[in-house]
């Protein structure tokens, strides 16, 4: 059953000068993860706030659990949990003023809105900070926060709009792993994300978003076998060449290519190609300084998917264009 | 919606928990009166004359006193333009909670913080000298009438805010519209110095109706200011009463619509 399905989704800004969605559609099979990746402005913020019934479609039509998003979002809202890329808490109050807000909020009655305050700040390792304001927490904490706010209720749809954009490296890893605790108590998650790495570890499927529309979609490994398969890699001593490109020749099924002392071959026969390289090394007495079975990564995926690198366009686009993308 | 009363009890309480966070916001809001009160009392206390007993000080008051609970229009407009900015209106409206409770609630919690802020300011004029010399309940009525001016605004400002989005500029819009309504009023010096178009605009300016409103019923001589026979100065009352009733008339249901239709 698809928990999530948008079906043409056009929104325009600006009397239609920029066009956020251009005809979007996808889809989050119940209990599974769908990344969703794009570089800035391609409309990730703009689908998931139709999708959180924040946003009203120009056309096309979204559901949430069966439910139409622009007709019934009072029922939608019951089922969703939403976590954006700024924390949306009161930094002023303290992370436990927050979700106790917030329990209230889901009407969860005095006793129980604090109760579940106490377990979240618990299991999202809070418990230290949660009678200290908002203000004085670091980007990880806020971010955990901020999902833990959107668990107060068990959402059917979770939905994580760039969760860890900003965050340093700990903060990142950190936030995957609650995600990932997350994705294993069997929640529905969309999440978006500009990072490849970050689909690549999170995302069951991953659709890749450019300019408003889906340009692919399928699991990490069927992308990355789209854009060509893997490659044998050996770097080897000047003297041993020659040699190599010949062994490696036997194995390749095409074109083997030299950079300096790295010759590197497309092979399709995985592990196997290696093994076989190793042992024909092995025999001729070369040790190879460096030998690899090299996966095309999701960053060739976007390159060779829309001509351009991901983070480049983040860089390369006006703030105008940005905004937005981003409303 | 029948948790209508509970969201609303939840978002204000929200803001009175931000001012026990943070005992600042509490001192900076009260701060800025009581200073009006002192620098009006005694820069030109000594040099206005009013021919009222008890100085100027008795007219003065009722004049910050509007111009304070003016201010609340701003306020209410920053708050809101500050909690969207910050994408707390977002997560609100993503949740299962009654449509007008997150702007119903901001007015009450800004009218909370406008009875706190009366009454430290009435405690700071009646140390200059400020005594009301009407009644108990005619008294407990000027209050009343002042709360429910601020109330009003304060829907004005969410209009505002919800408009304008920036917190900054709503600031200095916020300003740019409360300093010339306050001071195009009968509220510091009267309207009679003022050129003739002026006049009429101050003697019609809600400001002016609610000032004159209080001190009449602070029991004052509601001379200082009053300048023709025009229908606002002569029924300051029922001009301030339909002035209020006429914006939040207007302002609740279209600030409301607009809440539900914003989206950052």
């Amino acid at each position: 059953m698809k928990s999530v399905i948008a079906e043409h989704l056009v929104k325009t800004y600006r009397n239609g000068e920029v066009k956020a969605l251009d005809n979007l559609s996808l889809d989050v099979e119940e209990g599974t993860v769908l990344g969703v990746l794009g570089p800035n402005g391609a409309g990730k913020t703009t689908t998931v706030r139709i999708l959180a019934t924040l946003l009203k479609p120009d056309s096309g039509i979204a559901t949430v659990a069966g439910i139409d998003v622009a007709k019934h979002p009072d029922k939608v809202r019951e089922l969703i949990g939403l976590s954006g890329q700024y924390a949306a808490v009161d930094e002023t109050l303290t992370g436990w003023d927050n979700l106790v807000m917030f329990g209230r909020l889901y009407h969860l009655g005095k006793t129980a809105s604090i109760k579940r305050a106490d377990e979240l700040l618990e299991r999202f390792s809070l418990t230290d900070s949660a009678r200290r304001p908002i203000k004085t927490y670091s980007g990880g904490m806020r971010r955990r926060l901020d999902l833990a706010a959107s668990l107060i209720v068990q959402p059917k749809v979770l939905f994580l709009d760039e969760p860890t954009t900003g965050l340093d490296p700990r903060g990142r890893q950190e936030m995957w792993g609650v995600i990932q605790e997350l994705v294993k108590g069997g929640v529905t998650l969309l999440l978006t994300t500009q990072y490849l790495e970050e689909a690549d570890q999170l995302a069951d499927e991953i659709a890749v978003i450019d300019h408003g529309k889906v340009i692919a979609r399928g699991t990490s490994d069927a992308l990355k076998k789209q854009v060509g398969g893997e490659r044998l890699e050996i770097t080897v001593e000047n003297t041993d060449i020659t040699k190599t490109q010949e062994i490696v020749s036997r194995i390749s099924t095409s074109a083997i290519h030299t950079d300096v002392r790295t010759i590197s071959a497309p092979v399709s026969t995985g592990s196997l190609a290696l093994m076989e390289a190793l042992r024909a090394l092995d025999e001729a007495k070369i040790h190879p300084l460096d030998i690899a079975l090299k996966r095309p990564s999701l960053d060739d995926v976007f390159l060779s998917l829309t001509g351009h690198v991901a983070e480049e366009e983040v860089i390369a686009q006006p703030v105008k264009k940005k905004r937005g993308g981003k409303k | 919606m029948k948790y209508v009363i509970s969201d609303v009890m939840t978002i204000t309480k929200r803001q009175l928990l931000q001012l026990a966070r943070i005992p600042e916001l509490l001192v900076f809001s009260t701060i800025q009166p009581v200073m009006f009160v002192l620098l009006f009392r005694f820069v030109f206390g000594g040099s206005i004359e009013t021919g009222q007993p008890g100085g100027y000080v008795q007219l003065l008051m009722p004049g910050i006193f509007v111009q304070t609970v003016a201010f609340t229009l701003a306020a209410t407009a920053v708050g809101l333009a500050e909690d969207m900015k910050k994408g707390l209106i977002d997560r609100f409206r993503s949740l299962p909670i009654s449509r007008g409770a997150v702007v119903i609630g901001r007015t009450f919690g800004d009218a909370l913080l406008n009875i706190l802020v009366l009454t430290v300011m009435a405690a700071a004029g009646y140390a200059v000298g400020w005594r009301p010399t009407s009644g108990g309940l005619s008294i407990f009525l000027a209050f009343l009438f002042l709360f429910m001016f601020g109330y009003a605004l304060s829907w004005i400002g969410i209009y505002v805010g919800l408009a304008v989005k920036e917190a900054r500029t709503v600031q200095s819009v916020g300003f740019l519209v409360t300093f010339p309504l306050t001071f195009l009023s009968n509220a510091f010096a009267p309207t009679t110095g003022m050129p003739k178009a002026l006049q009429y605009f101050a003697e019609w300016n809600p400001v002016s109706t609610m000032v004159a409103a209080c001190r009449q019923l602070f029991g004052l001589k509601n001379e200082f200011g009053a300048t023709a026979n025009s229908w606002p100065s002569q029924h300051p009352l029922e001009t301030s009463l339909l002035y209020m009733v006429l914006l939040m008339a207007i302002f609740i249901p279209l600030s409301i619509r607009k809440y539900k239709n914003t989206s950052n």
